[in-house]
């Protein structure tokens, strides 16, 4: 554990430092880029535009080695890959538009063409006599040994331009995710707003691909929204918590493929990302399974409830398992399922307010009233006393057994 | 009410061609086309300020696509479009759009008050605060359509009914003068369709004007004083008195209108 430890405090030395704060920094960045690629359910572009990236690593290392260099500036292959994923943005953009395909095809198409095409030049590189090649493949899955200094600054700089160019763009965005044609006819360009949310994304991708790899790196811009679409139900508080999700995904992986020899970084980050989506599916307050499940529980016992009051009211015998369970646990009937006090007076209360319920429809045409009857929310909850006193009134008779318990 | 203003595209068409300078919205030979077949063919059409216009056809007549066509949503083919005598791009701003409540995801990360507030976003601009004073006017927008109590619940827990209403709110939030709405009626309980038409006829007694896609030919006469008929081409435009009748409802519907229904539908003897 102790490993883990000083890497979480960044005590794990340098390169192990410098790694867990890019991560942290281009998780953070891949959340809040990701975020409207999510709402604008387009979120497999970004496979294709990752993927696209490939022939553009190697073409730019070969034109640095033309150029005379040894091929293996940052900065330079960066460059190169951006210029191949916005080819292949655009392929997916033009099949979409000018032919009969539709955007998953086009996906399709353009991801494994562009990466076949990025294995072949890598093929190419390998036969190259000239140049430092070796590494170029770690550009698929990441590789964090070899980190820089000035490859963190890359990340720190490029990840902060996409997270503010993402707020600035909020509302355009959030616009034409929400709603494209009222977007289009409130002025706001729909196809450069698209074009913009893509240009985030490929600007997040090249720059993780360092530490991430052009594979996994899908998984940074998706995982984290869908995760903190369970905490909250306002897409510009979507941005921070994604962006939070996956800030804290990337430290945390980076920190553990650091804790242990032979961890690899990326895909520890998108197993952390995985456990942090797999717990809010399950433990979110409102949108989480549990907390589904625990509410329609709830709900039904509510309905059983009811019915096995109603029908010890009426006298009637309850065969229902769970009804009995429910009267049972409740202390309203006991083992041998005859009703208690408590039972039988909360019986008379349900009956009587059935009978009350009745008055009320007669004498309330108001169905903004009357219209909230579902036999589990209180009478008391909708009318007040003394109008509950007149339904009571006119029912008449003798007061009904259970009242002031 | 003088003048005759129906004009069946057969016979006075090129007059009407023309646009009105007291038009909200007047359209020129607007054509829009899905390949090679037209959806909406030449068509002129000129909706005044300050009233109330349906806008009526048999399903596929193109009428939530002319609407669409004219806001610029969807390329046109040809055609001119001019807004209170001015390009559209000039008054944008003077412009409210409610779409078809069938159009967007309802489970979107959003509550009420945020989609009344996007109404507001080309006003305030991407860096302008929504201050209290903008949310207050929201606020009084959702109030307008018996909404403001639901203001922070996210949108997709709301019935039909009420999520054309928010549609509506961001609509009055945007202070437009010209509302163009998508089927507002389609789908909502009878409360609901009480209450957007008393907003709109309120809006109408503004000076603003309303066009509205609508299908329920036994309202037209209770709630519109105009009519555009349309069936890929302009059939007839005009008050609804004079124009909304047996003949023009034939010549929109062809076939598919049976006779009783015409008849049930109170209609005045042809101009």
């Amino acid at each position: 554990m102790t490993p883990l430890i000083e890497a979480l405090f960044l005590q794990a030395g340098y390169n192990a430092a410098l790694v867990a704060v890019g991560a942290a920094l281009l998780g953070f960045a891949a959340g809040a880029a990701g975020t409207f690629l999510f709402l604008r359910k387009r979120a497999l572009v970004s496979d294709a535009v990752a993927h696209a990236t490939l022939p553009g690593v190697g073409l730019a290392f070969i034109a640095m080695v033309w150029l005379g260099g040894d091929g293996r500036n940052l900065l330079g292959l960066l460059a190169g890959s951006a210029v191949t994923a916005g080819i292949g943005l655009l392929a997916v953009e033009w099949v979409t538009r000018r032919t009969r395909l539709s955007e998953d095809a086009a996906i399709g198409a353009v991801l494994s063409v562009f990466f076949g095409l990025g294995i072949v030049v890598l093929t190419v590189i390998q036969t190259m006599s000239s140049g430092r090649q070796a590494g170029l493949e770690s550009f698929l899955l990441g590789s964090t040994a070899g980190m820089l200094f000035q490859d963190a600054i890359v990340i720190a700089v490029g990840g902060s331009l996409a997270v503010l160019a993402t707020w600035v763009m909020r509302r355009p965005m959030t616009l034409v995710a929400f709603d494209a044609e009222y977007a289009a006819a409130n002025g706001v360009n729909v196809p450069g707003i698209d074009r913009l949310m893509m240009a985030l994304v490929m600007a997040v991708t090249v720059i993780g691909l360092k530490i991430v790899g052009l594979i996994l790196i899908v998984a940074m811009l998706i995982i984290p929204p869908v995760t903190a679409r369970f905490w909250t139900e306002r897409s510009q508080s979507l941005i921070w918590y994604a962006g939070g999700i996956g800030g804290v995904s990337g430290y945390l992986g980076a920190a553990l493929s650091a804790s242990a020899p032979d961890l690899p970084t990326g895909p520890i980050i998108v197993l952390v990302a995985a456990v942090l989506f797999l717990l809010s599916l399950f433990l979110a307050p409102a949108r989480g399974v549990a907390a589904a499940v625990f509410r329609h529980r709830r709900f039904q016992r509510k309905v059983h409830r009811r019915q096995g009051l109603l029908a010890l009211a009426r006298q009637e015998p309850i065969h229902d398992e769970l009804t009995l369970r429910v009267l049972r646990s409740e202390g309203l009937i006991r083992a041998d399922g005859v009703a208690t006090e408590t039972g039988r007076a909360q019986a008379a209360k349900i009956a009587r307010d059935e009978r009350r319920w009745d008055v009320a429809r007669e004498i309330h045409q108001d169905t903004g009233l009357t219209g909230r009857y579902d036999g589990l929310t209180p009478i008391e909850e909708i009318f007040a006393p003394d109008e509950i006193a007149e339904f009571d009134r006119r029912i008449g008779g003798p007061r009904a057994i259970g009242e002031g318990l | 009410m003088s003048e005759p203003s129906v004009t069946l595209a057969a016979s006075g068409g090129q007059a009407a061609a023309q646009a009105r300078p007291d038009a909200a919205l007047s359209l020129r030979g607007l054509t829009v086309s899905y390949g090679e077949k037209p959806a909406v063919f030449s068509v002129d059409a000129a909706f005044p300020a300050g009233q109330m216009t349906a806008i009526i056809g048999p399903n596929g007549a193109g009428k939530s696509t002319l609407l669409k066509a004219a806001l610029g949503v969807i390329p046109r083919l040809s055609g001119e479009v001019s807004v209170f005598g001015q390009p559209l791009d000039a008054v944008r701003g003077r412009i409210a759009y409610v779409p078809q409540r069938a159009s967007v995801d309802w489970d979107f990360p959003t509550t009420v008050i945020d989609v009344v507030m996007m109404g507001l976003y080309r006003q305030v601009g991407l860096l302008g605060r929504l201050t209290g004073a903008l949310k207050a006017r929201a606020l009084s927008c959702l109030d307008r359509v018996g909404m403001a109590s639901f203001s922070d619940r996210q949108i997709g827990q709301l019935s039909g009914g009420q999520q054309q209403r928010v549609f509506l709110a961001r609509a009055l939030a945007q202070d437009a003068d010209l509302y163009l709405l998508d089927e507002p009626f389609a789908g909502v309980d009878a409360a609901t369709e009480r209450a957007i038409i008393d907003v709109l006829k309120s809006l109408k007694a503004e000076g603003k004007a309303v066009v509205c896609v609508h299908h329920d030919l036994a309202t037209v006469r209770d709630y519109f004083d105009n009519v555009f008929m349309i069936n890929v081409r302009r059939i007839a435009e005009g008050p609804v008195a004079t124009t909304f009748n047996g003949e023009t409802l034939n010549a929109t519907y062809g076939g598919r209108l049976a006779a009783t229904h015409i008849d049930q539908l109170n209609l005045v003897e042809g101009a």
